[in-house]
């Protein structure tokens, strides 16, 4: 009776003691993580808080991180500096980005589903050829075209078309678009096409609907890649007119006086719509990402 | 009857092939097209226009044969910069592709631990990957300003009470390339996390039961369950992160621009300049093919380290 009660207060003591190892362990990771996190988010800190600062407190040291002496002054000058043909307009900017980034990502959706699509559902003559050019050029970094490329649109220089059109079509898009059908069950499709339905409508009425997180995948992975891009729009770019976000701060930025509060708000402005997106979506993000990993 | 249902079925099968023949080339048609004009063709220009001398700014070309490979491979005063260039870009893939790809092992495994909130820290690591490099690299010449207003000699000055220096992060040989590759493993380092993480979440659980009932401490378990099981992973996230570093530019262009003393330009870098400042897009070109084949040789050897795991099962 006694070594049973005995046993009893052993094991509870096990138990508290066990739940009390967990509890330290727990309030070690969680320390961890959160030291970590705040290295991670040292630099958009830095951008945030000093985009509030006055310009000449933007640049110094640790002190960038204290958020005193905050003013809206630096958004204003972003739409102030920017004022003429010269330097081009911040609305201006917002508007060449949005045009591009739309028409990449919807061009993209239409013509790069349809073509997965046919690859993955329509028995026609032509299709392997297709099928084994889209999965060579996945491969292809844009980086081995840009030169080219340069070369070839350069009667369209300083237009917003050569901006989005050599992006609107993605052997990389295509080919999620198609590794998402090819596991789609085909029973649905098969019924609808032995009562009579063409692949149009196939195409329209069950393989869209049924396909929304492969198309929540591509129009995040392309919106992102559109909204950031650098390389292209610097070669092909002079004009004020026609610069898209990202090209217009770095010209900014390159100035020999440098205005580090509007540089800052300048930023905080190009990276907010893709702020918003991502933190009301982040999950969908996250599993874009990985998801085109593992199917790459 | 069977006879005439047989032949229903090839002649419904014929027409249906025949409907699907003008559908498949219609629907195919746009993005297909698209490649064709701004994929292929541009490829294949490449090639081209690297036997020639193109200047887009009077129209002039003339054909020169190997001349401009020539130049950038062998030429005793227009290789060496080329030659440093892509030594530039194995340098920072030799910095970037363990450290990044270490670090993002480290971050998936603290994330794949069940605590309340974990989707909260991802969050932060995978931010900065959204934001575009021409941004990163705005925010980081902050950090890495020369004087004391920069946030990391600041920093430093501070921790050592005022024994260290400023250091010139950007402007110093053999310094301002490690500098970028900080930089770009910050912007980078959650996309690789992320797929570690999808790679540990497929782990069958089982498998640490065993090895738990085996008495494998956590290194063990990491060792000989973890590590072989996230093998393909790390193959594609080591590849993708070699290929990262050969397409290297916007860092560059906007925080170096290939100095000090060339120490920091890329492939890349050399050959937009070569179009676009030096108005010689034949260069550029022979540049680009150059870049290409080493894309290439490297793929090949993804696909042949993953087809010997394949043999081993």
């Amino acid at each position: 009776m006694s070594t049973n009660s005995a046993a009893r207060i052993d094991n509870a003591q096990a138990h508290r003691r066990r739940k009390t190892r967990k509890l330290v362990k727990n309030i070690a990771s969680y320390g961890f993580l959160s030291l970590v996190t705040l290295i991670f988010f040292a630099p958009i800190a830095y951008l945030l808080i000093g985009s509030f600062k006055p310009k000449n407190e933007v640049l110094s040291g640790l002190g960038g991180f204290i958020p005193e002496h905050l003013t809206l002054e630096n958004y204003a000058n972003v739409f102030n500096a920017f004022d003429s043909e010269a330097t081009g307009y911040f609305y201006k900017f917002y508007v060449n980005s949005i045009v591009v980034t739309v028409a990449i990502v919807f061009g993209g959706l239409v013509v790069n589903s349809m073509l997965a699509y046919a690859l993955a559902r329509l028995r026609w003559a032509g299709r392997n050829l297709v099928l084994s050019f889209v999965v060579l050029l996945v491969i292809l970094p844009f980086e081995a075209i840009a030169v080219p490329l340069y070369d070839l649109l350069n009667d369209y220089r300083n237009t917003l078309f050569a901006q989005y059109i050599p992006f609107v079509a993605s052997a990389f898009s295509v080919f999620l678009f198609y590794t998402f059908f090819i596991g789609l069950s085909s029973e649905i499709q098969e019924a609808a096409r032995i009562d009579g339905a063409g692949p149009w409508r196939v195409y329209f009425q069950i393989i869209v609907p049924m396909s929304r997180p492969v198309f929540a995948s591509v129009t995040i992975l392309s919106f992102l890649a559109a909204w950031n891009s650098f390389l292209f729009p610097l070669m092909m770019v002079d004009s004020a007119d026609v610069r898209p976000l990202p090209l217009a701060m770095t010209v900014f930025f390159q100035q020999q006086q440098k205005d580090w509060g509007t540089i800052f708000a300048f930023g905080v402005l190009l990276i907010l719509p893709v702020m918003l997106v991502f933190l009301a979506f982040q999950r969908f993000f996250i599993q874009s990402v990985a998801s085109s990993a593992v199917k790459g | 009857m069977a006879i005439t249902a047989k032949a229903s079925i090839g002649k419904s099968r014929k027409k249906r092939f025949g409907y699907d023949q003008w559908a498949g080339i219609f629907m195919s048609l746009p993005a297909s097209l698209m490649l064709l004009l701004f994929v292929i063709i541009p490829f294949i220009t490449a090639f081209v226009l690297s036997f020639y001398n193109v200047h887009l700014s009077s129209g002039h070309s003339n054909f020169m044969g190997f001349e401009q490979y020539r130049r950038i491979l062998f030429d005793p005063e227009t290789s060496p910069a080329f030659w440093q260039a892509l030594g530039n870009n194995f340098q920072f893939a030799l910095m970037v592709v363990p450290l990044q790809t270490g670090l993002a092992i480290a971050l998936a495994l603290l994330l794949n631990q069940k605590l309340k909130g974990i989707a909260f820290f991802r969050t932060f690591f995978f931010m900065p990957v959204v934001f575009p490099m021409s941004l990163v690299a705005v925010i980081w010449s902050l950090f890495y300003s020369r004087d004391l207003r920069g946030m990391f000699n600041s920093l430093l000055h501070s921790i050592s009470g005022g024994a260290i220096n400023p250091i010139d992060w950007l402007g110093t040989p053999g310094l301002a390339l490690a500098s970028v590759a900080l930089m770009s493993i910050w912007a980078g380092v959650g996309f690789q996390m992320v797929i570690v993480l999808a790679g540990l979440q497929e782990i069958p659980m089982e498998l640490y039961e065993a090895a738990s009932i085996d008495k494998a401490g956590k290194w063990q378990q990491f060792r000989a369950v973890t590590l072989p099981s996230l093998r393909n992973t790390l193959v594609f996230v080591v590849i993708i992160t070699t290929i990262f570093s050969l397409r290297l530019f916007d860092q560059i262009f906007i925080l170096t621009s290939g100095g000090p003393l060339g120490t920091t330009s890329t492939v890349m870098y050399q050959s937009v300049t070569a179009a676009l400042i030096d108005d010689n897009v034949g260069k550029g070109s022979a540049m680009t093919v150059v870049f290409v084949i080493i894309i290439i040789l490297i793929t090949v050897i993804q696909r042949l380290a993953l087809r010997q795991e394949k043999e081993i099962k």
